[in-house]
């Protein structure tokens, strides 16, 4: 039992973005146990001031390639906060079925690409297209529906086009709405296959238990990801909310040595966001599709096992396109029209909330007379899950050498536990930070 | 010729052109793959080599001394490299923030002093490797990678669009942007995009860069007489993806 143990993982692999893992156990005592977090920081929050409200969102988009949707609808509704601008039905409806989109894309992409390899023993889905081709293929159907569904509404995935404040610059046509329902009723085989796969390979996902505090948008009005307010969840199921416009006293950012990205903390020493915060905090909205998958999955709230996360992610995607069915139902019968794009109506400060796949981003701008920006902040999902990981590497550690694990073993499992927050750690280190305009 | 090996590497980026990659859907990735054999994708596969590698595919900027040694280590390893979307081909957004002086301050506050949040001006990686080729875009055009790895299979030369995005706008029909009251970059813009953002309601912003030879003067002249835009504005406009390329680059 008294061995030793040296784990230098240097920018883990099947993760977005660049981040390493250090342990070094010393005659059975944990020397060092770290999730650092090296990737090259870019000063987003800087480049934003002096920028005119229509571009801002185009910007800050480029904070990150796979919820570069979420960062363009965080971003305007912050504007919109900032411009005292109210959206019509139509616009936020389209924004649903948009956010839909792209949850279901990132988790399609985590699940089969990046998370299923380990389940499956394979270094990467590239051998998977040799022993598991059907697999491989349905996963490459679904990557595609997702990306072309929200094309279809915001331009394109990929830093969307047709997403700016007060609208929609292009909107899709009737036709092109019935098509995209004809498609997600044809994907649901490859749902039902999807589970079946992921159930299949359910046994290899690890046993550990380290409930914290869940972070997630909650509405009395729908599963939030779109919009909500902020809710926590603590693992005896107390709940707490707070306006957006307070996201500063729930996130308490705060710089770490070990990281280019902030750390965060609210009731507790940290907490997590992502698919599994907002299973936890949103469960009985779920659209009745999902809650099947759950328990199929045997997934409850308030579940404390990290690893689950991507479970949670299967969850979603069948809530998405099933919530999704229903969002184009009521579009196509109220009929889609040319609305124009609403115009502010001051010029000041505000915030904006969405959930993107890893979980609660928020943006903030601040705008003078002319409509060009003053101050810009932006906290990531990831940013918020950094703290949560090294508190679940410092648990985790010891109980594998508990369990007598060897080397090889405990690496896997420590980068198993990582990719499954599906960290999108060069979103976490855009670094904004934050003049208050007094 | 044997299947050549490719590799993806990643630098100061977001990523995305990264992701444009699984976009393709299901019979033109399976068929890419057919045609060449992905040896290392840090994102997406454990999979790593030391051994030599036919493409290899640079997405990033170059911002600070310590990424020096691996550019270098990638081309020593490479027959031909790729600078892939426009973090690496003229960092495109990342430099905006190389006209400013107070950019660590402005994110870290007090803490901007830590060693680890190292971070020189961003620069295209050509001003630590040579490159071979490159892909434009943010993101980049996925249909333009498919005929950068064709032409290359095929031991032809990739054919790099240098004229206006104006020209794919006119060939699309597009209404342009100033005739309907909005501002454009289009006339100094490198197509190759397809120009998509006119076309969904939005101005050109020149993600793709500058033609070689725009008029950088008259791009102004444009946004301040044609679309109204103040002197400092029509500045920022003009910086926006094109930092590195202006007359006053850093």
């Amino acid at each position: 039992m008294k061995k030793d143990i040296k784990i230098d993982v240097h920018h883990l692999t099947r993760v977005e973005g660049h981040g390493n893992i250090v342990v070094n156990v010393k005659s059975g005592k944990v020397e060092k146990c770290e999730w650092q977090v090296p990737e090259a920081p870019r000063f987003f929050e800087a480049m934003v001031r002096g920028r005119h409200y229509s571009e801002v969102a185009r910007i800050t988009s480029r904070i990150c390639g796979i919820c570069s949707v979420g960062h363009t609808l965080a971003s305007v509704k912050a504007s919109e906060a900032a411009l005292g601008i109210r959206v019509t039905e139509q616009t936020f409806k389209l924004r649903e079925l948009l956010k839909h989109a792209e949850n279901f894309d990132s988790h399609v992409l985590h699940v089969y690409f990046l998370v299923a390899p380990d389940l499956a023993g394979a270094p990467s889905v590239f051998p998977l297209v040799k022993t598991h081709g059907e697999v491989v293929a349905r996963a490459l159907r679904l990557k595609r529906l997702a990306h072309e569904w929200g094309s279809l509404i915001g331009g394109r995935t990929t830093h969307p086009t047709t997403v700016v404040p007060g609208g929609f610059t292009k909107l899709p046509a009737k036709k092109e709405l019935e098509t995209l329902k004809e498609r997600l009723l044809a994907a649901v085989p490859d749902l039902q296959a999807t589970l079946k796969t992921v159930l299949s390979l359910a046994g290899a996902i690890p046993a550990f238990d380290r409930p914290t505090e869940y972070l997630a948008l909650s509405s009395d009005d729908a599963y939030a990801l779109y919009d909500g307010q902020v809710q926590s969840c603590l693992p005896d199921g107390k709940r707490q909310r707070w306006p957006v416009s307070d996201y500063r006293k729930v996130t308490n950012e705060y710089m770490t040595p070990l990281s280019t990205a902030k750390y965060t903390k609210n009731l507790r020493e940290s907490y997590a966001a992502g698919a599994l915060s907002r299973f936890n905090n949103n469960y009985d909205q779920l659209h009745a599709e999902a809650k099947k998958a759950a328990a199929a999955l045997g997934l409850k709230p308030v579940c404390g096992n990290p690893y689950l996360n991507s479970a949670a992610q299967v969850v979603e995607i069948v809530h998405s396109a099933y919530d999704s069915l229903r969002l184009i139902d009521e579009l196509l019968k109220s009929g889609i029209r040319e609305e124009g794009l609403v115009k502010p109506t001051k010029y000041a400060q505000g915030a904006g909330a969405v959930e993107v796949p890893r979980g609660i981003l928020f943006h903030e701008y601040a705008y003078d007379k002319e409509g060009m920006c003053t101050m810009g902040n932006c906290i990531i999902p990831t940013n918020q899950n950094h703290a949560n990981i090294q508190k679940d590497f410092d648990k985790l550690v010891p109980e594998l050498l508990a369990k007598d694990k060897s080397e090889k073993e405990m690496e896997l499992a420590l980068e198993m536990l990582v990719r499954a927050y599906d960290p999108c750690i060069s979103c976490s280190t855009h670094y904004l930070d934050v003049k208050f305009v007094k | 010729m044997a299947k050549p090996k490719v590799a993806f590497f990643d630098f100061a980026c977001c990523e995305g052109c990264q992701i444009e990659f699984t976009n393709y859907g299901e019979p033109a990735f399976l068929e890419l793959i057919k045609h060449v054999d992905v040896v290392e994708f840090r994102e997406a596969m454990s999979e790593k080599t030391k051994d030599p590698i036919d493409i290899a595919f640079i997405e990033g900027s170059f911002t600070r001394e310590g990424d020096r040694a691996r550019l270098e280590e990638i081309r020593k390893r490479a027959k031909i490299v790729i600078a892939y979307g426009q973090c690496a081909t003229t960092a495109g957004i990342n430099a905006l923030k190389n006209h400013t002086a107070d950019y660590r301050k402005e994110v870290y506050g007090k803490d901007a002093g830590m060693p680890h949040l190292d971070s020189q001006k961003a620069q295209p990686i050509s001003a630590v490797i040579k490159v071979d080729y490159n892909a434009f875009g943010c993101p980049v055009n996925k249909v333009e990678v498919l005929q950068i790895v064709s032409h290359l299979l095929h031991g032809k030369e990739p054919v790099i669009p240098d004229y206006p995005v104006c020209v794919e706008c006119k060939r699309r029909e597009t209404i342009c942007r100033y005739e309907e009251g909005d501002h454009c970059m289009g006339q100094t813009a490198r197509a190759g995009c397809g120009a998509p953002c006119p076309a969904d309601g939005i101005p050109c912003e020149a993600c793709r860069g500058f033609v070689s030879d725009a008029n950088q003067a008259a791009l102004k002249k444009a946004l301040i007489q044609k679309a109204g835009f103040s002197e400092a504005r029509a500045e920022g406009k003009s910086r926006m993806f094109t930092a590195n390329q202006r007359g006053d680059a850093k």
